[in-house]
């Protein structure tokens, strides 16, 4: 009820007279009639009481579960109750991009040391302020690798579905080419890359890990692309890189990835985080807001939204993307997360996670007619066959609050990460196993 | 200030999570990087009064007047925070099965259900993740539909001169090329040099209707109908729509798809940034092209479906979600009464507070707006040369959000000015009257302005340096 108008009726009467009108209708009289909206089809307006009864209800329809087994592009982490607390701050919740600069330094740095933090996890020289998701982040950065004479991109099958999707809709629109090749054995297929790599291809996109969870060879990868004067794009998980080799160690020319993974929830899927980082000789392709350090009239240090030049409100037609509002208070959000757990804690959640995951395929193959699909060094996810219809096993599952496996072609890609514990790891492993075999 | 990384020790830092429950394994050394990555090592209450100190030097809706032009800063409602923050949705993943995650479908439904009332629209994908991504959406959904209907040669889009940049910026991603049409001296479209404009080439159209100079464009009837009867599709860009919401329809004007920038007209605040969420709309007739998948409800029960010539995903899984768990919210909250006053009273705001400062301050908008009205400061650059970023920076110093500045673009020396519906007479009066003291200033004083803001946490900072020598990154 109401609308957050805090103007009394009496109130909004008399601003009418005091600019010539009568009525509201004045107002509108230059929307020709025919146009003009006699009555909205929507309910009445409701209380804030009853709002919250039905958007409860709403919520009471779905089904969350306590212990989770399933990743394939939305991780299931411990989120530090700092995180929330920070993100909620009101002045960060409601302010625009940072334009003024002089009433936006707590966005703005704050903005500096998330590049910052992407650029110490990837290992690479420039990160923007963020684009909307994972996905789109893959798709910016293949785009900047397109040339006149080369305009072809090669995909591994080995990333996720939605990456492989979302890149062919950009590249599409773009009349540039896209080849996926196959995975082979749960990661990419070398051979088949090093076909597909001629000499008008701009970059090779694969993920890492891959979206079966294998680690790839990553350094290879790149090379290959390299020899052929191909840009190499890693699409990467950003807990994996508190172990695995950085991106930049790997030759990679841009880093990609999904940050939901840093602090942010599942919430059926968005608000996520697509973070892009590259190196200084790409910088200016970048796509979207960066910030940069100068100084202020009085000599103090200060931050600013900077190589404008690339963006849409300078450049129009010749802009390097159209993105304009991005995900900042998801990239604050990981901010916060990767500051409260600092290196090693970092550290230990990646390990807790490998160890996790290592120890419920050990015990998952021990069940009659599920073993690994593919032994390859995973790190948090892997496959595995499944004797039985892959719903009836997760149906099961889901009686005991367990989201089993992502049931995929090969049987069920898992995943576990640090929260959840042994015991909930035994747990979904005895009712997987009285379904299999029994 | 300093930076996190300036603060807190070496080995400093707070445990999360209990120690390893299972064996510990370790990857092969020869996957593994050679350095930790150099996050920062502090305390729990060095991080919490870091970023306290950082809100300080922020500036948002909750601490003051933000007529921010075109961005539309209205009050955020706290119940959308709170309804959005529920474990029943938060605690969700994005691939459990439909039958446990009906209430996010239902949500998406029924969002949908009020978004298609409200433009006149039938169906809408919310995959889009803000207004741009929404552009790029209705322009690729203009596109398949040309497509399949064999017109290979519709290769532009006509886009008038006082658009956002995102317009021209999103007609190049679709593949297609900006054919820019200028305004009318009234900043109206041309109708003539539209008509000149068409023809066997043209894709389509964006427009922003009421325009960005606030205007609603009356001929908007005959626009839509030039386009359509050359062929071309027309696009709203939904971007001002809080002028019209429950007023006017752009199903009703003749536009074929729509996005809307639910994080300015539905209420969902803008994070600094984002993440907001751009649904975009369309007729029957293009939504077989839309991005799948979309929620239809059969027997009773929601279910996904891919669209029978979908052009492909724009981005992962579904949307931003827990944006439009807050669009949902608000819709609810104002009901079928309250969306029509929401913009009305917007309308009404934008008209009291041009007319208070109409004496001083010259309208490049005519003497009648809709939701927002944009000042030119031409003649006082002239005469004094005071510029609208000296007086944007001044009125920082009386503790109010300056308009947006240099837009549009086909103003010489723009202020861009939208008061929105939520706030009080009282406010507006109150600005009239810092509007009035700095022309005052600006008249007797112009390096007042010049070396303004005063009293805001920075001076200028020094842009053209930052471009020139970039410091992108901390380095100890
Ligand atoms: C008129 C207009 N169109 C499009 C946009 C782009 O919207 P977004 O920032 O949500 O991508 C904006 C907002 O900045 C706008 O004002």
């Amino acid at each position: 009820m109401g609308c957050y108008v805090p103007n009394t009726k009496a109130q909004q009467q008399k601003m009418l007279e005091t600019i010539g009108f009568t009525s509201f209708d004045d107002l509108y009289k230059v929307i020709p009639e025919s146009m003009r909206v006699k009555s909205l089809k929507l309910e009445p307006g409701k209380s804030e009481l009853e709002v919250r009864r039905i958007m409860e209800e709403l919520a009471a329809k779905n089904n969350p579960f306590k212990s989770i087994f399933r990743g394939a592009g939305s991780y299931d982490h411990y989120i530090p109750s700092v995180v929330k607390s920070v993100t909620s701050k009101e002045s960060f919740l409601t302010a625009y991009t940072p334009y003024q600069a002089e009433i936006s330094q707590g966005v703005l740095q704050s903005i500096f040391e998330y590049q910052t933090m992407i650029c110490e996890l990837t290992g690479m020289d420039v990160s923007n302020a963020s684009v909307y998701d994972g996905p789109v982040a893959a798709a910016e950065a293949v785009l900047m690798c397109e040339t006149r004479k080369r305009s072809r991109v090669v995909l591994s099958g080995a990333l996720h579905p939605h990456v492989i999707e979302v890149v062919k809709t950009y590249c599409d629109a773009r009349s540039v080419e896209v080849t996926v090749v196959p995975p082979k054995g749960g990661k990419t297929d070398m051979e088949g890359v090093k076909d597909a790599l001629k000499d008008d291809v701009a970059c090779l996109c694969f993920q890492q890990p891959g979206y079966y969870g294998i680690i790839e060879d990553a350094e290879a990868l790149c090379a290959l692309a390299h020899e052929t004067g191909a840009k190499s794009v890693m699409y990467v998980n950003p807990i994996s890189m508190a172990l695995l080799k950085t991106p930049a160690e790997c030759g990679a020319d841009i880093a990609v990835g999904e940050g939901q993974p840093l602090g942010i929830p599942m919430s059926f899927g968005g608000p996520y985080l697509g973070f892009m980082a590259t190196t200084q000789r790409m910088m200016r392709q970048l796509p979207g807001r960066i910030v940069g350090e100068t100084t202020d009239s009085r000599g103090g240090r200060a931050f600013v939204l900077t190589l404008q030049a690339r963006e849409q409100h300078i450049r129009r037609e010749k802009a390097s993307s159209n993105i304009c509002t991005n995900q900042a208070l998801c990239a604050m959000t990981a901010s916060v997360y990767l500051a409260a757990m600092g290196p090693s804690g970092l550290e230990a959640c990646a390990t807790q996670c490998h160890s996790k995951a290592v120890y419920a395929k050990d015990q998952l193959v021990l069940i009659k007619g599920i073993s690994l699909c593919y032994d390859e060094p995973f790190f948090h996810e892997f496959v595995t066959t499944c004797p039985v219809d892959p719903d009836i096993l997760n149906r099961r599952l889901a009686k005991e609050g367990i989201l089993g496996g992502l049931p995929i072609n090969e049987g069920l890609l898992w995943c576990v990460t640090e929260k959840q514990s042994k015991e909930e790891i035994d747990r979904m492993v005895a009712v997987a196993r009285e379904v299999c075999e029994s | 200030m300093k930076l996190i990384f300036e603060r807190g020790y070496k080995g400093r830092g707070s445990e999360h999570l209990p120690d390893c429950d299972v064996p510990v394994c370790q990857l092969p050394e020869s996957m593994i990087r050679a350095e930790q990555p150099a996050l920062p090592e502090v305390s729990e209450i060095e991080l919490v009064r870091h970023y306290t100190e950082l809100e300080k030097q922020t500036y948002g809706v909750n601490d003051g007047f933000y007529p921010l032009g075109s961005c539309t800063m209205k009050y955020n409602p706290r119940i959308n925070e709170e309804m959005a923050s529920l474990p029943g949705f938060t605690n969700i993943h994005p691939l459990q099965s439909q039958d446990t995650v009906q209430g996010c479908m239902e949500v998406l439904y029924k969002a949908e259900e009020a978004l298609n009332e409200i433009t006149g629209m039938d169906r809408f994908t919310m995959q889009p993740s803000a207004g741009a991504h929404g552009e790029f959406t209705g322009l690729l959904l203009i596109r398949a539909w040309h497509l399949h209907h064999g017109n290979t040669q519709r290769t532009k889009v006509i886009v008038p001169d006082s658009a956002h940049g995102t317009n021209p910026a999103t007609v190049t991603m679709a593949g297609y090329e900006t054919v820019n049409v200028p305004s009318t001296k009234d900043s109206l479209v041309d109708l003539d040099a539209l008509r000149e404009a068409v023809g066997e080439d043209t894709a389509g159209l964006m427009l922003t209707n009421p325009n960005t100079l606030g205007l609603f464009d009356p001929n908007i009837g005959e626009i839509t109908k030039i386009i359509h009867d050359a062929g071309g599709l027309c696009y709203y860009d939904g971007a001002n729509l809080n002028a019209v919401m429950g007023q006017a329809r752009p199903g009703d004007m003749g536009f074929d798809c729509v996005h809307l920038n639910v994080h300015k007209t539905f209420s969902a605040p803008h994070g600094g940034g984002g993440p907001g969420s751009g649904p975009v709309g369309c007729k029957a007739f293009l939504a077989p092209f839309l991005p799948g998948p979309v929620v239809e409800k059969e027997n009773g029960a929601y279910t996904f479906k891919t669209p029978k010539f979908s052009f492909g995903r724009v981005r992962g899984f579904h949307g931003n979600f827990l944006v439009l768990v807050k669009t949902l919210t608000y819709i609810l909250s104002l009901g079928r009464e309250g969306i029509p006053e929401a913009s009305a009273n917007a309308v009404l705001n934008a008209n009291y507070l041009m007319n208070r400062i109409a004496k001083d301050y010259d309208i490049a908008s005519g003497s009648h707006c809709m939701h927002e009205f944009v000042i030119t400061l031409e003649r006082l650059q002239k005469e004094t040369g005071v510029s609208a970023l000296d007086v944007a920076k001044r009125l920082i110093d009386y503790g109010i959000h300056p308009p947006t500045m240099y837009f549009p673009l086909n103003v010489k020396e723009a202020l861009m000015v939208e008061p929105v519906e939520t706030e009080p007479l009282e406010t507006l009066d109150e600005v009239a009257a810092i509007f009035e003291q700095v022309m005052e200033e600006a008249r007797e004083n112009p390096d007042l302005l010049h070396g303004a803001p005063h009293n805001a946490p920075i001076g200028r900072p020094d842009e053209v340096n930052a471009a020139r020598n970039p410091v992108l990154r901390y380095t100890p």
